[in-house]
């Protein structure tokens, strides 16, 4: 790397994401005093079988990138990038995320479920990993049932956490016992020492090492829980990162060379997506939601008050993990987003002939609206599951009013859509969505933002790339994902509530920004799309008819704000929230195709013909 | 954008196997040995499964006193209920064994938790050869490669692990359907050659008549659930114990054979074939594989996959609205174009088996051998 040039005398920057399907290389360049995308490239990862070695995947990318610029990035032998750029070929800098070969897949342990075992694994899902098994003393399975599990699971890592400094000893020592007389193997092989990490009461560390070191490759951390009052994941965060590097990355095929290649370490490709969103965060100082959803997995990001929470669901996703999206979401929830009548059975097969030959795409309208029907349920599920890690810390007491008594229970999460101000989406099938307001309702649906909510995506897919290159250049990171990746779709206003369908859901005036006004009103079931182009800001008010609010402190005053304008516009969403969809097959698919229409979200053509 | 590299369809190969114990043990075979496809290669000795006797809860002792009434010491053997703990008080009056649940060894005794480990004894694992051949390779502790000469097909989607039997066709073409009413006694411990699809009756009747296994073009999604007892969700595949290994070569749905799939199956009927229906799409793909060796020595045409697409090259397209559909690629512009979709892609032009000319995604065929 040119670690010997300057921050500010870096004018090429290579970043690559090596995904389960498909290495994506990106160029960014400087240009005059601005940080910009230049050109993508794109090859079949080849982390398996014949190739088993991801740098194949990695040049082939970078030699599309070579010829689209006429640019030398490769050394002339093939032995890696070149640095830094000397005038004429080669970049300054070289870095990647992964996701290939699984990821980092773990397997989490704590004493009791909704205390340790839930700030651990926070922990593990806030490194990038996926969390194949959260296991607990009051888990509900008996010990001979955790045995076979440990023994049957093939993880990449573990991580025992349990205790507050100076608290329970013999559970968790009975944890680590169980643990260790499982014999847990490696995903990676027989020869391979399975790394450990303990992030429990600091009073076990002597014993945790005896018990341990000889069995596992260890490392002790501080607690992540050292009071009940406080988590503290990063020790442990950090430590899951180091092992990734040392133990898992270098035995992938591959990774040792790639390793060498770049400047920085690898990162796990939903940590660098998850930096990206902190980034939109962090910029604009307001809560926010982001989701990745790829072929594999679908990871959500929120950032709420400040609060970074991160959750990688295994199982879902748009190719591999197709099935498991039928399977989940059941078939009638997926068959609910489309307008038009289909065998179940033809539906589940044409979804299985997807996972096993996941790199094909729709060509049909019906193929496509079918995908982005999955979509809609896989984002739902993936929310789902973020909500249950997003939660307020357990075990803490939280002083409680009178009127709470006669509420049923604190809510779960602190996840509040009413309080939610981005909503951002990245992933192969939200930038590839041939019109951008498809993504638009797509993460709508799924994510029912209430109130006023303004909705990014990627452009290009490069989330995951300016996530890393963040930790490198945080403002040539920025400037790049503001100018070329973060695409502003616009805003959808929703108020909160149900009624019957006609009924008034808001009246909206909006000032734009060359001085009219306009005056709508939005009964239930409807949903209406007002043009408001990228860069442009109008100003509104929004009432809420009766039984709805807009999240005033008094239920149904009006609210004032701006909306954000994008390639979409504005919705304005009287559907509900919970969203409203008629069980009626007939009305339903009537609707559907009203509202698809409305906002001209697929050829009008095709959609006459349904 | 790359289009899916075609499955493996080979009359000759020299096939390779690689037989590998999960850890570590004893290598049974030598270098230059002959095997046969029930032939042990290794074995290997995994430790038993723990079990965790919970001895100061049961005595109602501190842990650390655990030591005071232990009745065995760690390494010692023990059998299935036989004392491991003993607690006498009161003068002897109250008595209380604490046994062990498994036979094995004491192999831990914790005076922190007051949990006794007894590991079960080591079980045995046994690898068989799979298929006839050489070995060629030893892996020293690990297990050996396997060599042999014989046909190679890999399915797309399987169920079921390794198994063998004589292959039988039981369909004249591979468009026809694999029903119930064709399976009889007769097929016991046979592998049986479907069409374009074998119906949920004609799986159930064959696990009935202990059929091995069964090679089809296309299984409908709902018959495999109901077959498997669940929903498929991840596809990974192999472990089920379902009396039947599946080999579906095509996809999900009714899929009519490839020709040469069928033909090459014609031709080595009678014969002694292998089957592993052992399925993982994703972080280490492997498709099920049929194997059949055999002497035939038939020089090997060029190998069409590794030559990429041109025109001519023969394709089998893999998504909607010609899945299933063979042809030949008649153009391969270069400009995106847009589809009914919307979306601009790169697309190839192909000339279909009734001579009409369809444009599709490049991403969305995949080259086969004919």
């Amino acid at each position: 790397m040119s670690q010997n040039k300057p921050q500010k005398d870096l004018l090429y920057a290579l970043v690559t994401d090596v995904g389960s399907t498909t290495t994506k290389a990106r160029l960014f360049h400087k240009t005059k005093d601005e940080w910009r995308f230049l050109v993508a490239g794109e090859a079949p990862t080849t982390v398996e079988t014949p190739y088993e070695d991801v740098t194949l995947g990695v040049i082939n990318a970078v030699k599309e990138v070579e010829e689209l610029t006429g640019k030398k990035i490769l050394k002339p032998d093939g032995s890696g990038i070149e640095t830094p750029f000397n005038g004429k070929s080669g970049v300054d800098i070289y870095c990647t995320t992964s996701s290939a070969g699984g990821g980092l897949q773990m397997m989490v342990a704590g004493l009791i479920s909704s205390m340790t075992a839930e700030s651990a694994n926070r922990a593990a899902l806030g490194a990038g990993a996926i969390v194949m098994d959260v296991m607990a003393e009051d888990d509900g399975r008996e010990p001979f049932e955790k045995i076979k599990q440990i023994r049957s699971l093939r993880p990449d890592m573990i991580l025992l956490a349990g205790g507050t400094d100076g608290g329970a000893i013999e559970q968790v020592i009975s944890i680590a016992e169980l643990i260790k007389a499982s014999e847990p193997k490696a995903r990676l092989g027989a020869s391979y020492a399975l790394p450990f990490v303990y992030a429990g009461n600091k009073d076990l560390h002597n014993t945790i090492q005896n018990m341990m070191e000889k069995s596992f490759a260890l490392i002790i951390v501080d607690n992540i829980r050292p009071v009940l009052e406080m988590e503290n994941t990063e020790p442990a965060r950090r430590a899951i990162h180091e092992l990734f590097m040392e133990h898992v990355m270098s035995h992938a095929p591959g990774y040792k060379k790639l390793m060498q290649w770049t400047d920085i370490d690898i990162m796990p490709t939903p940590a660098g997506e998850g930096l990206a969103m902190q980034l939109i965060a962090n910029t604009y100082k307001q809560n926010s939601l982001g989701v990745g959803l790829g072929g594999a997995t679908t990871n959500v990001y929120s950032i709420v008050d400040g609060r970074f929470v991160r959750s990688v669901s295994a199982n879902l996703g748009m190719s591999y993990s197709i099935c498991n999206v039928l399977k989940e979401a059941t078939i009638e929830n997926i068959m609910r987003w489309l307008p038009f009548d289909i065998d179940p059975d033809y539906l589940g097969s044409q979804l299985s002939n997807k996972m096993i030959r996941p790199t094909t795409i729709p060509q049909t309208l019906k193929d496509l609206m079918t995908e982005h029907s999955v979509a809609r349920e896989a984002l739902r599920l993936g929310f789902n599951h973020h909500k249950s890690i997003a939660t307020r810390l357990k075990g803490v007491s939280v002083l409680r009013t009178v009127s709470d008594m006669f509420t049923q229970e604190l809510a779960e999460t602190y996840i509040d859509m009413m309080k939610m101000d981005i909503l951002a989406g990245t992933g192969g099938l939200l930038s590839h969505a041939p019109r951008r307001i498809q993504s638009m309702l797509i993460l709508t649906d799924a994510f029912q933002p209430e109130g006023i909510t303004k909705l990014y995506q990627d452009s290009v897919f490069m989330m995951p790339h300016l996530g890393v290159f963040s930790t490198v250049h945080q403002q040539a990171a920025w400037e790049i994902f503001d100018k070329d990746c973060l695409l502003r779709l616009g805003t959808v206003i929703a108020p909160k509530g149900t009624a019957q369908e006609g009924n008034e859901v808001m009246s909206v005036d909006l000032e734009m920004p060359d001085g009219t006004e306009i005056e709508e009103t939005v009964k239930f079931g409807d949903l209406k799309l007002i043009p408001l182009a990228t860069g442009s800001e109008a100003r509104v008010t929004v009432t809420p008819g009766k039984g709805f609010n807009m999240g005033a402190e008094k239920p149904e005053a009006p609210v004032r704000g701006r909306v954000m304008g994008g390639e979409a516009g504005i919705i304005l969403d009287g559907r509900g929230r919970p969203l409203w969809i008629p069980s009626d097959n007939n009305k339903r698919k009537e609707l559907l195709l009203k509202w698809f229409k409305t906002l001209e979200l697929y050829s009008k053509d095709v959609l006459e013909t349904f | 954008m790359a289009y899916t590299p075609g499955l493996k369809v080979k009359r000759i190969d020299i096939l390779s196997k690689e037989r590998r114990l999960p850890v570590k043990g004893e290598v049974l075979v030598n270098l230059g040995d002959k095997v046969n496809h029930q032939t042990l290669v290794a074995r290997a000795y995994i430790s038993g499964d723990p079990t965790i006797v919970k001895v100061a809860i049961h005595l109602q002792i501190e842990p650390n006193d655990i030591f005071d009434y232990m009745v065995k010491k760690e390494g010692d053997s023990v059998n299935k209920g036989e004392p491991i703990a003993k607690y006498s008080g009161f003068f002897g009056l109250v008595k209380k064994n604490i046994n062990s649940p498994v036979k094995g060894k004491i192999e831990s005794i914790s005076p922190a938790t007051g949990q006794v480990i007894v590991r079960g004894d080591p079980i045995p694992i046994n690898l068989n050869a799979y298929i006839p051949g050489e070995i060629v390779h030893i892996l020293e502790d690990e297990g050996v490669v396997i060599q042999t000469k014989g046909a190679m097909i890999q399915g797309i989607f399987g169920i079921g692990g390794e198994t063998h039997g004589t292959l039988k066709f039981k369909v004249n073409s591979p468009e026809e359907t694999l029903e119930a009413n064709m399976i009889t006694s007769d097929d016991k411990d046979c592998v049986l050659v479907g069409g374009s699809f074998v119906t949920l009756e004609a799986l159930k009747k064959s696990v009935e008549n202990k059929v091995s296994g069964i090679i089809v073009g296309g299984i409908g999604h709902l018959d495999l659930k109901e077959f498997m007892g669940r929903d498929l969700g991840v596809a990974i595949t192999g472990q089920e114990n379902l009396g039947i290994t599946l080999i579906v070569t095509e996809g999900f749905g009714k899929m009519t054979m490839s020709h040469l799939t069928f033909a090459l199956l014609k031709d080595f009927e009678g014969k002694l074939t292998h089957i592993n229906g052992t399925t993982q799409i994703r972080a280490g793909v492997m498709r099920p594989e049929i194997i059949i060796p055999h002497e035939q020595d038939i020089k090997e045409s060029e190998d069409i996959l590794s030559g990429g697409m041109i025109i001519g090259t023969p394709i089998r397209i893999i998504r909607e609205p010609y899945f299933g559909v063979i042809g030949k690629v008649s153009s391969l512009p270069v400009n995106l174009v847009q589809l009914e979709s919307e979306s601009y892609v790169r697309i190839l032009e192909a000339e279909l088996n009734d001579g009409s000319i369809v444009m599709v995604p490049r991403a969305n065929v995949e080259i086969i051998e004919e």
